[in-house]
Formats: structure tokens, sequence, C-alpha cells
């Protein structure tokens, strides 16, 4: 699975409760309401769980998070990749 | 206190009083002591009745004694002895001790007006005979309730909306435009509730029918002062007014031919009153509490000390998960209404708890948050103000953190985050909402549960513009914190707080509470108290703390407050319940139309899983399975019958 793609599924599962057409992958989550105070926290467990970084508070911020395409791009800051849509989950490389 | 009901005939004929009985019948737990019908003309009264004050002589419906005029009467008039009084040296003749009676002979001295002489909380119907005219009044505050339709030939009145649904004409359908309110505010705006064609009559208001028509007009309301005034008064005579008038709130408060108790919950208000009770009664209190299982929640060591400084005689109730979700289809068949949380269900224990004890009436602190300023809510907003004066600032957000020790989503929020969840925009700060926008608009975001079909039928509704119209001109002038305070005690107090978790918890186990806090002489001085009393730079009912120092234990005094909140979703996963899995499965919630089955589906499996679950989650949870409960109990009752029900023991008084 891409990157985008896992993260669209974790947004919609569990904050859109299975609503696809409910987002875009430029939407911001904030504007949209989509992600309420304990849902960035969800996030940030998700995203330090599955790709196995750590998040610090500096990097807390909407233009990290805001949306698919802002996580897409942080991860690859992150992770050293140049292009976000080679970089895959890490559950879905090595299946627990 | 009791349960009414009644019928006018609007084009001739005269009611069933089978219809009468029935509809009262389904109000037993408001009145297990007795009940009467008076059937006449055009007009049918019942009245179910729960005696307090003169047993014997207080059976209604009653009339004067030229049977000129007819009262069924719900509530308690706490200065009846001063009105009976006035009444006698005017050449009354009373034949009765009771509160009932005083509220007819003044009608027949002041006509409608007489609603602004009486202290007390009331929903009470008069038919006057001579001018074939039901007049039907409700307490200022909202205290007790008061419900109406009509059918092709007659108006229909209750206490409850279950009586009114055992007329055989009136429809049981959800209002969609209702159910979009509670899930923006948590209350509907009355007179709108959720079902279709049932009205309301909004606090402070009297209605009245003649000649076919209804008039609906309100009586009293609550003046704030617009800012901060030049208060001549020093803080310590206010303090001492405010304890002479809290003292005389619950002197007449005790009035009652029954024992009185109180609820005690550790908090600050209930403790105040339940110490103003000890300093006026003389004997050991009776006092309960509320309990929990989950240490997050529970309040008991406060409790204890509360009681142990005041010396009363304490009962304890523990809630625990289980108790929740056990209790909850019987707590919505008394809310009437979808709720959010479940704060209600730990309340109906609580009463049921007093009535086990042989008590059916108890004092408690109801109306001290929204009068004197306690709320987080008012907090908060005087925080985001502050922020939003100067929104790079880093450390006024650290405000909100301190704000909510107990919120996990809240301390480890960046400053980025925060500022777009409290909402410190330039335009977020003009709003005249300011104060509630974080709530209604974490609130409104349930509706995405919603299905298709209802989403599209709302699809032009804005329950906040629908609330901006309504409200006074004078909100305007008011400031931030007045507005908030307007908020909180004109819509969330009778709309959720003195209802779903108020009257009718309590009603349920057949008890009646009393609020001294609500008394009109209190909540009016509350009003014209400049802010600042209220809330001392971020101390919360500062002037209320002065007032009850060294009456109540030091630590209560200043403990950081505690909102009220008991275990929420999680209480219905914690083991299996049958119910839950039956309303919320996809099957039911498609053939209920309401909401989607794919998104509730979504919502169950995450409460399943055991993951993180958010504020939101938590509402739309309770919200979802408190909806479908009111469409099994309510709306689908007559259709499907009780085989296909899995709440037996609720299925078989739900009508």
């Amino acid at each position: 699975m891409s990157l985008a793609a896992d993260l669209r599924s974790f947004v919609i599962n569990n904050f859109l409760l299975g609503r696809e057409e409910a987002l875009n992958d430029d939407d911001s989550f904030l504007e949209q309401g989509i992600i309420d105070s304990t849902g960035i926290l969800e996030l940030v467990a998700h995203l330090e769980e599955t790709y196995g970084i750590e998040i610090t508070e500096s990097e807390l911020v909407p233009d990290n998070l805001d949306s698919i395409n802002r996580i897409v791009a942080y991860l690859d800051r992150k992770l050293g990749h140049g292009d976000g849509t080679t970089v895959a989950a890490a559950n879905a490389v090595c299946p627990a | 206190m009791c349960g009414i009901s009644g019928i006018v005939k609007l084009h001739g004929g005269s009611p069933d009083p089978q219809t009468l009985r029935d509809m009262i019948g389904t109000l037993a737990h408001r009145g297990p002591d007795g009940s009467g019908v008076y059937c006449r003309g055009p007009v049918g009264l019942a009245h179910a009745r729960l005696s307090i004050i003169d047993l014997e002589g207080g059976r209604q419906p009653m009339s004067t004694a030229d049977r000129k005029l007819w009262i069924s009467f719900n509530g308690e008039i706490f200065n009846y002895i001063e009105l009976r009084q006035e009444l006698i040296q005017k050449g009354h003749t009373f034949t009765t001790r009771s509160d009932t009676e005083v509220i007819l002979h003044l009608y027949q001295e002041e006509g409608e007006e007489c609603v602004q002489r009486l202290n007390g909380q009331w929903a009470f119907a008069i038919w006057d005979v001579d001018q074939q005219k039901l007049f039907v009044s409700r307490d200022r505050l909202g205290v007790r309730p008061v419900f109406y339709t009509q059918t092709s030939d007659s108006f229909l009145f209750a206490s409850e909306i279950k009586a009114l649904f055992a007329h055989p004409e009136v429809e049981r359908a959800l209002d969609l435009k209702g159910l979009d309110q509670i899930f923006t505010f948590w209350f509907t705006l009355a007179p709108r509730t959720v079902f279709k064609g049932v009205c309301q009559l909004p606090p402070a208001h009297s209605l009245v029918l003649q000649n076919g028509q209804i008039r609906v007009r309100r009586y009293w309301n609550l003046e704030y002062d617009p800012i901060e005034p030049p208060f001549a008064a020093s803080e310590k005579k206010l303090s001492e007014d405010l304890l002479n008038l809290l003292l005389d709130a619950t002197r007449i408060r005790l009035r009652s031919d029954v024992p009185v108790g109180a609820y005690l919950s550790g908090g600050l208000d209930s403790t105040v009153i339940t110490a103003l009770a000890h300093m006026l009664v003389g004997s050991r209190l009776r006092t309960f509490s509320v309990s929990f299982e989950d240490r997050e929640f529970d309040e008991g060591v406060y409790q204890r000390e509360a009681s142990s400084f005041l010396n009363t005689q304490h009962s304890d109730v523990s809630c625990s998960y289980r108790d929740i979700a056990e209790i909850f289809p019987e707590v919505i068949r008394h809310t009437e209404q979808p709720i959010l949380r479940t704060a209600p269900a730990p309340f109906f224990l609580l009463s049921k708890l007093v009535r086990e004890n042989g008590f059916k009436v108890v004092l408690t602190g109801e109306g001290a948050d929204e009068m004197f300023g306690g709320y987080d809510i008012f907090k908060e907003a005087k925080i985001r103000q502050f922020w939003g004066r100067n929104t790079a600032s880093r450390w006024r957000p650290l405000l909100l953190k301190r704000l909510y020790p107990y919120m996990d989503g809240i301390q480890k929020q960046s400053h980025a985050y925060l500022k777009s969840f409290f909402h410190v925009s330039e335009q977020d700060l003009a709003s005249p909402f300011f104060s509630h926008l974080p709530r209604w608009e974490l609130t409104a975001k349930l509706k995405m549960l919603l299905s298709r079909a209802t989403r599209a039928e709302l699809r032009e509704r804005d329950a906040l513009h629908e609330l901006e119209n309504e409200l006074p001109a004078s909100y305007q002038s008011l400031g931030a914190f007045s507005r908030a305070e307007y908020l909180e005690a004109m819509y969330l107090l009778p709309g959720y707080i003195l209802s779903s978790q108020g009257d009718r918890m309590a009603m349920a186990n057949s008890v009646e509470g009393r609020y001294p806090f609500l008394d009109f002489r209190v909540v009016e001085f509350a009003a014209k108290l400049p802010p600042s009393m209220k809330m001392k730079v971020l101390d919360q009912k500062h002037l209320l703390k002065q007032a009850a120092s060294g009456m109540i234990p030091s630590s209560i005094l200043r403990r950081h407050k505690q909102p009220y909140r008991a275990p929420d979703g999680k209480s219905f996963f914690h083991s299996p319940n049958a119910y839950v899995d039956d309303l919320l499965s996809p099957d039911r919630i498609r053939v209920d139309g309401i909401f989607d089955a794919a998104a509730v589906n979504a919502l169950v499996a995450k409460f399943k899983s055991g993951r993180t679950t958010s504020a939101k989650d938590n509402m739309a949870l309770v919200g979802v399975l408190s909806t479908q409960l009111l469409i099994e109990q309510f709306v689908d009752y007559q259709s499907k019958g009780s085989s296909q029900c899995h709440l037996p023991q609720i299925c078989a008084a739900s009508s």
C-alpha cells in the first residue's frame, strides 16, 4: 500500500468512519473539522508506530500534519526520501 | 411533585375520560400516591400525585369552592404561606393547607399575572369555567416541564411526552430539525422538541387557549447588566447579601410535610446548600451521593469529608460501567430526547437510592455554576479572549492546559493546534457565540454519522443561525462573559441540565429536587453582579466562595473544580449488551434510517477494538445509541409491538 493510500485509509476509518467521499488529499484536517484534539494524538501514535519515527513537539504543527499530502511530504523529509510515492507503510512491507 | 395532563376539545364534544386516564397512567412514576381526573364540558384535567404538602387535603384536580376554576399542578410554590396569609387578609377562604389552593386564589385575584408573585418550580394548567379559557404556566428557569400538541379536534398537554403519545391520534415521529439542534447544542430550541408536532412550553412562559386560539407569552426574563457596572457595594457586603438570600432560598425550600434530604456531590455547590440546610434544620440531615467505580470520575473522598464536617447521615450508591449500560434504556425512556453523554444515568441511580431510603424530596446544588461563574466554559472563554488579543503569545495558551489537567488531548497539543481547536481568530472573537464555538462545532461534527437521506433533509438547516434569530436584542449589548452565562442559563440549563439530568432522572424514581440557587431572587441578584465577582481573574465562583467561607471544609472550598462526568462510550462495550448490538447493528440502523450504517459500524468497531477514542467519538456513540433507543421505545413501539423488543422490562411500561 502506498504511503498516501495508507494514510487515507487510516484517516477515513478513524476519523471519517468510512466516508471516503469526504476526503481529498489536499483537504485541511482542521478546516474540514476532520480531526479534533484527541484525533491529533491518534494520528501521531499511528505515524510513530507505523513508520517507526518519533515526532518531536516542534514538528507537531499543521504545516506537517494537516492533510494527506502534507503528511506525505513531512514523512518524506523525515525518512530521507526524495519521492513520497516510494515510501510504504512499514506494516505493509513487513506484516506483523 | 406530580404529573399533569389534559385535553381541551376544540370543536365541541367532551374528552374521553379513559383517554385521560391512559395519559396520566403513563406518568405514574411522577405521582405514585394517587391520581384524579376532572372531565366537564370541553375540558379534561388529570393529575398523578406525589404527596409532599398537605398530604390529606392536597388532592387534584382541585377547584375553588364555587367550582369556577380548576387546576392540575406539578411543582411547589415555596412562598405559599406568605401568599396565603395575604389572600386571607383580602377575604379569601381556604379549605386546605396546600400550595395548590393558593395558586387558584391568586389567579382569582390577579389573573394571568399571578405567576409574577410565585416563588417556586411549577407547571400547571388552570381551567377557567366562566371564560372557557385554559391557562398553562411554567416556572421561570424551567425546573418543571410541560409539553403540548394538537390533534384534529383537541389540544393536549402533559408533563412528559409519553402521556401525549398515549392519545391514539398523536403521531409518533422524530423531528429531524430537533435532532439537528441536539447534535449541535445538546438541547432543542424550545418550543421545538425531537418529536414532530410536539412542543414544549419554554421556561418563563404562559400559554392561553381560548376560542380555539393559542397565545404563548413570556412573563419574565433574566436581565444581565450589559457591561461591568460601577458597583458601589463592597465584596464583603455582597457576599453577606448573597449568604442571606441563599439562606432564605433554602429555608423556604425546606417547607414540606415529609422529610427533606440533600444530594452531596463533594463539590462546592451541594456542600453549601447542605451546610445551609444543616444550619436551618437543627437535626441531623440525610445526604446522598453517587460514587464511581472508576477513580477517574469518583469524588467519594470529598463527599465523605463534607458529610463528616456537616455531621450528616450519608448514603452512597456506587456506579459501574455495567450499571450505566444496564439502566441506559430506562434513562432514555425518561429523558425523551437523545443525549450525548451518559451523565444522567448516575443521577437515575442516585434518585433510586433516595427513594429506597424513604425520602421523596432532596435539595440540590444545581444552578450555581450557571449563575455564579462556575463552568469551565466561562474560564475557557476568558482565556481564549485573553489569548486572542495577542495570538502570537507562547505562554497565554498554556493557561488552557492548566484549565484541563485531566484531558490528555489538550495537554499534549502544540501551540498551533491549540490555536485552531480553541478558535481564537479575529472572526471567532467577533462571533456572538464566541464562548461556545469550540463545544458546538465539535458537537456538530457528529452529524457526519447521519444517513445520506437525513443529511439531505437537513441540508438547508443552520442551527447556529436559528439560535441567533431568537436571541433578544439586549444580548448584543452584553459583554462576552455575560453572553456565555446567558447561553448556559437560558438554554443548556432548562434544555439539558434541569430536564435530562434533573427533573427526569429524579422523577423517574418519584423524587422531587429543589434548587435554592435557582430561587429567582438569587438568580436576579447574580445577574446584576459584575462578572469580576463571579470570576475574579480566573477564580471561579469567587463571591460564592467568599460567602461560604467557614461554613464548609476548606479543602472543598479550595479544590480545583472537577466537572461532573461519567464514563461514556466505554460503558457499552465493557460487557456484552444484547440491546446495544441490536440497536447499532447495520440492519437496524438501515431500517431506522436516521444514521449511516457503515459509519456507525466503523464507530462501533473503533470502540470494540479498544483503540483510543476521542470526546467526539464518545458523544457520537452515546448520541446514536440514545436516538436508536428513542426510536425503539417511542416511535416504533406501536408498529412493532413488544415481541421484537429487546428491552422487555422497559417496553412493558413505555406506553
